[in-house]
């Protein structure tokens, strides 16, 4: 059975159980190479691309178009020609689903929390224990959530640790204060907490720029850096999406804001509004983003700027960008210092880290590994 | 932190982190601290389903257990109001309402109104609703028509352990007299609620379950036998879009008609008597708006025009079922006619 490759249901994010197979990309008989997207699954948060993770021939579709199925139920089968059919039936009756049971997980909690300066923040850690880790820093309004096509990804790789920074997510509604610099600090001591010496920093958006931050003020703790549609480099930021994030009250309100993060807009669901609403809705959550977006990136002007700094640190840099991007402009790319490796995505906006989840995961895995 | 807990705890929170916030907020009613004046287990009962436990262990003599008059003490709590407090109340049973009813919809109610606006009464009377206790026909009506008629009250109707602490705190922050309703039979139901304090607007009704066939339209109880339904229809190939109304005055009908000029088809599920109904209502409004949009009858699924039997066999026949409900959906498919 060795020359037989299951393709099974993957498990995108903390919560994801279950997927529901919206159609498939590659006919029987079909040859994959490496990142052929195979099938389109949709879960409650968002639909995406199975992408083949080895190379292969598709002998077998199993799962049919609208069909939901386990996290891990076997979706295809692919196999040399020598394969006979027989044997790919025995090997398709002979597969159980891995049971991700109860136990297993509270063995290993989804989430954990540490207190910093008095907040209480909640991170996710996923992949081994030994390693430089890397560090995933989210956006405005985001949380460790936008992170769930990459940290399992990742984690392949290195220890991986994705934080809500503080006012966000389900950490504390609180800030350290509004500034880059302060933000900065707040997640410098929270690598105290974990003992973590040095971290590969991946920074999403305004995560970005509080990477860069760290890069410039705590240098000794980065081991590289990776921006993703990140602040800081450029001037402008869209502020109709940073005013209607945060004055957004209702679903039919948030939903057009959502829709300017993707090039498809059709991924904004109802689940990711819901859960975004949940958040905002959290007492004192709608002052602070107020405050912050007020001090980071009032009139649609990027305050602080670090990122534009960072050719004096030597760190390994890696931006990546959607050139579709509504939020933060993809020409800031071309401000990356010298040396920096730049990649700008078609078809993606300022999610590229979900919409081209593959790709990118690729690139930060490359990254991180070198 | 997916914490997980009741529809009963999450209005004990709601209650202990509004306390702890407004020191205006009290909270009064019968038994609520249970045991005044006995062996010094003044916290014994928590109120006849233990709802308010543990509270006045933190919270002292803002929690007033009342005489067995709900007429003084409803009257009270909305005085209080009128003069400042945010006084909650707990009407054991929505059935023991007609005692106190002049208090509530010609005093409270009419309160802003009558003073031109320079009076309000932040008062919010929490209460059970609800067949399916066994508890005979004095204690399980679905009577939250009678207040959604009445203009100047809001009437909540939450069907989740995360809506029950919003829609509460809500309540309680909002400057209008406000009809909690909990059904008895979801106390026990379980779900993820965040431990920080948050609201929910009122009037915005929640799509629980998205589909392109039929819109069901319901609140309470009655939300988790439609998702039986939708989930049963699924199999068959219907997809149904279950809406959550949550608050029912004030009601957003406008997530209604969305969803009926999406699927082009009605079936409103109501626990309360069929006559002048919140589905009859909810039935109206599209009838009026949406006509155009409908392609079959608007179906009603509510129990007969009858006090709730105390037979156990004849109460469960009472209470709408996900098979009625699925059978509705198949009428307005079916042009009519059963």
């Amino acid at each position: 059975m060795a020359n037989i490759t299951p393709i099974v249901m993957p498990k995108w994010g903390l919560s994801m159980q279950e997927g529901t197979v919206m159609s498939w990309l590659v006919e029987e008989g079909a040859t994959i190479s490496v990142g052929t997207p195979i099938l389109e699954v949709e879960t409650d948060k968002i639909a995406n691309a199975v992408e083949a993770a080895d190379p292969g021939l598709l002998r077998r579709r199993i799962a049919g178009e609208g069909q939901t199925l386990p996290v891990k139920a076997l979706l295809g089968v692919m196999a040399d020609v020598e394969v006979s059919d027989a044997e790919i039936d025995a090997y398709i009756a002979a597969y159980v689903v891995p049971a991700v049971s109860e136990g297993d997980e509270e063995a290993t909690p989804a989430y954990s929390f540490a207190d910093v300066d008095g907040i209480r923040v909640r991170f996710a850690r996923r992949g081994g224990d030994s390693g430089v880790p890397v560090l995933l820093l989210h956006g405005f309004g985001g949380d460790l959530d936008n992170w769930l096509f990459n940290l399992d990804a990742l984690a392949e790789r290195a220890p991986v640790i994705a934080l809500d920074l503080p006012g966000h997510g389900q950490s504390d509604a609180k800030l350290p204060g509004t500034s880059a610099k302060a933000l900065a600090a707040f997640v410098v001591r929270f690598l105290d907490q974990l003992d973590i010496e040095s971290a590969h920093l991946v920074g999403h958006s305004l995560g970005g720029a509080i990477a860069a931050q760290i890069a410039l003020d705590a240098p000794a703790r980065v081991a590289s850096l990776a921006l993703v549609c990140g602040a800081g480099l450029g001037d402008e930021i869209a502020s109709p999406y940073i005013e209607g994030f945060v004055a957004a009250g209702s679903r039919r309100e948030l939903k057009p804001v959502l829709e300017m993060l993707f090039a498809d807009p059709s991924l904004v669901s109802r689940q990711m509004i819901d859960d975004v609403l949940k958040y905002k809705r959290i007492d004192g959550v709608e002052d602070l983003l107020r405050r912050l977006g007020g001090e980071l990136f009032d009139g649609g002007r990027q305050a602080a700027q670090p990122a534009r700094e960072l050719g004096s640190v030597g760190k390994p840099l890696l931006v990546l960008w959607g050139k579709d991007d509504r939020i933060i402009p993809a020409a800031h790319a071309a401000n990356a210092p010298p040396g920096a490796t730049v990649k700008v995505f078609d078809r993606a906006g300022h999610m590229v880290m979900m919409e081209k989840a593959n790709e990118v995961n690729a690139m930060l895995k490359q990254h991180i590994g070198a | 932190m997916a914490r997980k807990i009741s529809m009963k705890q999450a209005i004990n929170e709601a209650l202990d982190q509004e306390m702890a916030r407004d020191p205006s907020v009290i909270v009064m009613g019968e038994d609520i601290v249970g045991g005044a004046g006995g062996d010094g287990e003044r916290d014994a009962w928590g109120g006849v389903l233990g709802v308010t436990k543990g509270l006045y262990a933190k919270h002292g003599d803002r929690l007033m257990d009342t005489p067995l008059s709900e007429s003084a003490y409803i009257g009270a709590a909305i005085g209080a109001a009128a003069c400042g407090m945010r006084p909650v109340a707990e009407l054991m049973f929505i059935d023991f309402m007609g005692v106190c009813f002049d208090q509530i919809y010609n005093q409270a109610a009419k309160f802003r109104y009558m003073f031109g606006g320079k009076a309000q009464t932040p008062v919010v009377i929490r209460t059970m609703v609800g067949a399916g206790f066994r508890a005979a026909a004095q204690h399980s009506q679905m009577l939250t028509p009678l207040f959604t008629h009445i203009p100047g009250l809001k009437v909540v109707c939450p069907s989740t352990p995360y809506d029950t602490k919003g829609l509460l705190i809500q309540s309680i922050r909002d400057n209008d007299p406000v009809i909690f309703c909990e059904h008895k039979n979801l106390y026990g139901i379980e779900g993820e609620v965040p431990e920080a304090s948050y609201t929910i607007p009122f009037g915005e009704a929640n799509v629980v379950r998205e589909g392109k066939g039929c819109s069901i339209v319901t609140y309470g109880l009655m939300v988790h036998r439609s998702l039986d339904a939708a989930a049963a229809l699924a199999k068959e190939g219907v997809e149904c879009e279950v809406i959550d109304l949550r608050t029912l005055s004030p009601l957003d009908i406008d997530t209604v008609l969305e969803s009926v000029t999406k699927t082009g088809r009605l079936v409103c599920v109501d626990e309360a008597s069929p006559r002048c109904s919140i589905a009859a209502d909810v039935s109206a409004q599209v009838a009026q708006q949406a006509f155009g949009a409908l392609k079959g009858p608007i179906e009603m699924v509510t129990p007969p025009h009858v006090p709730v039997p105390f037979s156990p066999p004849l109460e469960d026949a009472y209470i709408p079922s996900a098979a009625q409900i699925a059978a509705a959906v198949k009428r307005t498919f079916a042009g009519g006619k059963h």
